[in-house]
């Protein structure tokens, strides 16, 4: 892992997505088993460039999520390495069985990219509104799941899935506009948070991920002026989480906030819960949707309904200090 | 393709009739007729179509078999047998704990099994993403799938369809197992298809209805389909289920759970059919 953290809350001038798009035609230029496959998405993540680039292995599967979920399973058979897009909700709950079943428990590895995480999905609406999609996939045995916050992190995963020994991967992506919060060159380690701040006298951790490292970040420097500081930890993968960090976390603040852009209910503050209960049951509030569907709006709009704001977890920090 | 040799064929389907009935015997209990339905199929694919080697299961230029109708598992399990796969004898731990012969086929734990199927539909793509990948290596080899009467509720399989259809996969060959049963009742009665053949057609497949009983009449419906170019085949089989089990064939059961004296009698007649075809 090496990463050179930026942390300004400057958007990005890239597309986001363009992480999938540049990264997989890179590794596609190398490692001619890759095999990408889209659900008549691919003008939504720049990934028309791949069928230029490599007829036959991009592959249109049309608007039959279920089917193109198979055709990938099949293909991973066959000894190849299979990425698959649609959109998040399509990409988990519409193919649900058939990643569980003609994948993952058939042992074949597809990877699954999922964009317009959570709110991102904006103007698309509550309809296309993935807030359940990361606990979907946390409940597959054997899977990866991923919810990278910005271009370099997310070229990043995509990088290191290949090399995943076994399951099947579920990337969430923001497709448009995201904050830069690492700069060029920065590499990250599935499976290993990211400490993002640290130090001795910390009262509390918040342990998020996506969208919401940003909205962290905000509210560690509101609680600094404030002379709180807390630790912020970037959970970027979600499963497999990094225990380790997680236990040592709560042993050396005492206090846990979780900041998620997805539903509460089985999620990061879940599986954090989870590991703190079974090891070291800490304080922990829960910063994310609070059991509720999505709806339509500007993602502003959303992240301030949904009380996905560094002021939510400025709230929740002092709250869990509070409650030590 | 093999020479077709009707009597071997003959031997080897009453072969796998006996051991189907042998395996599910074994358990007191399963999926007894959408697996009798299929040993003509089953023999003329690996008595002289397919290409396999029993010594190395994930051999990569094989020929593959996708039973997308999972809960044929039986059929699949007895012909691997025979094939010399593994000893027929470790198929008879059919269902037991730690078995490596579920119910529904399972490409981790049973040497000959191409691909993981049991929830209906889901063989029929992950067959057709296997045909991709077969062709994207550039392999001379066919992937064939047999999918149930009863499973064509199931949307996923025209989607798979629809793909190879769009994608001209003319390595694969789809068999509808057209036995006209399913679970709770005929296809006709719990949700009528009408003709499978002619939805086939309707999705732009090369299409051939024969009878399914009819080793010479598959065999040559493949040699047909191979003969195809740039193009994905279905051939419908029209089937009795439970053909050749004394017991499930009159009601054409979907799941049977005989008594021992109706175990014996079925054993007894298949064993009869065997020794009567050897001696013919």
């Amino acid at each position: 892992m090496s990463v050179k953290l930026i942390g300004k809350h400057e958007k990005d001038s890239r597309a986001c997505r363009d992480a999938v798009a540049l990264t997989l035609k890179d590794m596609m230029g190398k490692d001619e088993s890759i095999v990408y496959i889209d659900c008549d998405l691919m003008g939504c993540i720049n990934t028309k460039q791949l069928v230029a680039a490599y007829p036959g292995r991009a592959l249109q599967a049309g608007i039959a999520e279920g089917n193109a979920a198979g055709v990938a399973a099949g293909l991973s058979a066959t000894g190849k390495t299979v990425f698959l897009h649609s959109f998040g909700t399509f990409s988990s709950r519409r193919i649900y069985d058939q990643i569980y079943m003609s994948a993952a428990y058939a042992g074949l590895p597809v990877h699954v990219l999922g964009s317009d995480a959570g709110v991102t999905a904006a103007f698309n609406g509550g309809t296309h509104m993935p807030l359940e999609d990361a606990a979907m996939y946390l409940s597959i045995p054997e899977a990866t799941v991923c919810d990278p916050c910005d271009y370099e992190q997310l070229a990043s995963v995509v990088r290191q899935l290949p090399g995943l020994d076994k399951g099947v991967t579920f990337t969430r992506f923001v497709r448009k506009d995201v904050i830069r919060v690492y700069d060029e060159g920065s590499e990250f380690e599935i499976g290993k948070g990211v400490v993002l701040h640290e130090s001795e006298g910390d009262a509390a951790t918040i342990i998020t991920s996506g969208i919401m490292v940003d909205e962290a970040l905000k509210a560690y420097e509101q609680l600094k002026e404030e002379g709180i500081t807390v630790r912020v930890i970037d959970m970027f993968t979600w499963k497999p989480l990094d225990e380790e960090l997680v236990i040592k976390a709560a042993k050396e603040t005492g206090a846990i906030v979780t900041a998620e852009n997805h539903n509460t209910v089985c999620g990061l503050g879940s599986v954090v819960a989870n590991c703190l209960a079974k090891n070291c049951p800490t304080v922990q509030e829960f910063v994310g949707v609070n059991d509720q569907f999505g709806q339509v709006g500007p993602q502003a709009f959303l992240m301030d309904t949904y009380g996905l704001r560094a002021a939510n977890i400025v709230a929740a920090v002092k709250k869990a200090i509070d409650r030590k | 393709m093999k020479e077709f040799n009707e009597k071997s064929l003959q031997v080897l389907t009453a072969e796998i009739r006996l051991e189907t009935l042998k395996i599910i015997r074994s358990r007191g209990f399963g999926h007894v007729g959408g697996s009798m339905d299929l040993a003509e199929l089953m023999a003329v694919l690996y008595g002289c179509v397919m290409n396999y080697d029993p010594k190395n299961p994930r051999w990569e230029d094989r020929d593959w078999l996708v039973l997308s109708k999972g809960h044929a598992g039986p059929v699949a399990y007895a012909t691997y047998g025979l094939m010399g796969f593994y000893p027929l004898e470790e198929a008879y731990t059919l269902n037991q704990p730690g078995t490596k012969f579920p119910s529904h086929t399972d490409r981790k734990l049973t040497p000959g099994v191409d691909l993981t199927t049991g929830s209906l539909g889901q063989g029929v793509s992950t067959a057709t993403g296997a045909a991709v990948g077969n062709r994207l290596d550039g392999r001379d080899n066919h992937v064939f799938c047999v999918i149930g009467d009863g499973e064509a509720d199931e949307g996923q399989v025209w989607e798979g369809l629809h793909f190879a259809y769009a994608h001209k996969l003319d390595n694969i060959i789809y068999f509808f197992d057209n036995n006209g049963y399913q679970l709770d009742g005929t296809t006709a009665a719990i949700l009528d298809h009408g003709s499978l053949t002619r939805k086939a057609e309707g999705f732009g497949l090369y299409t051939q209805e024969v009878d399914g009983h009819d080793l010479k009449a598959i065999y040559d419906a493949i040699r047909n389909a191979y003969a195809k170019k740039g193009v994905p085949s279905c051939i419908v089989l029209n089937t009795c289920k439970g053909k050749g089990a004394t017991f499930a064939e009159p009601k054409h059961d979907h799941s049977s759970q005989p008594n021992e004296a109706q175990w014996a009698e079925a054993i007894a007649a298949a064993e009869q059919a065997l020794e009567e075809i050897k001696n013919s």
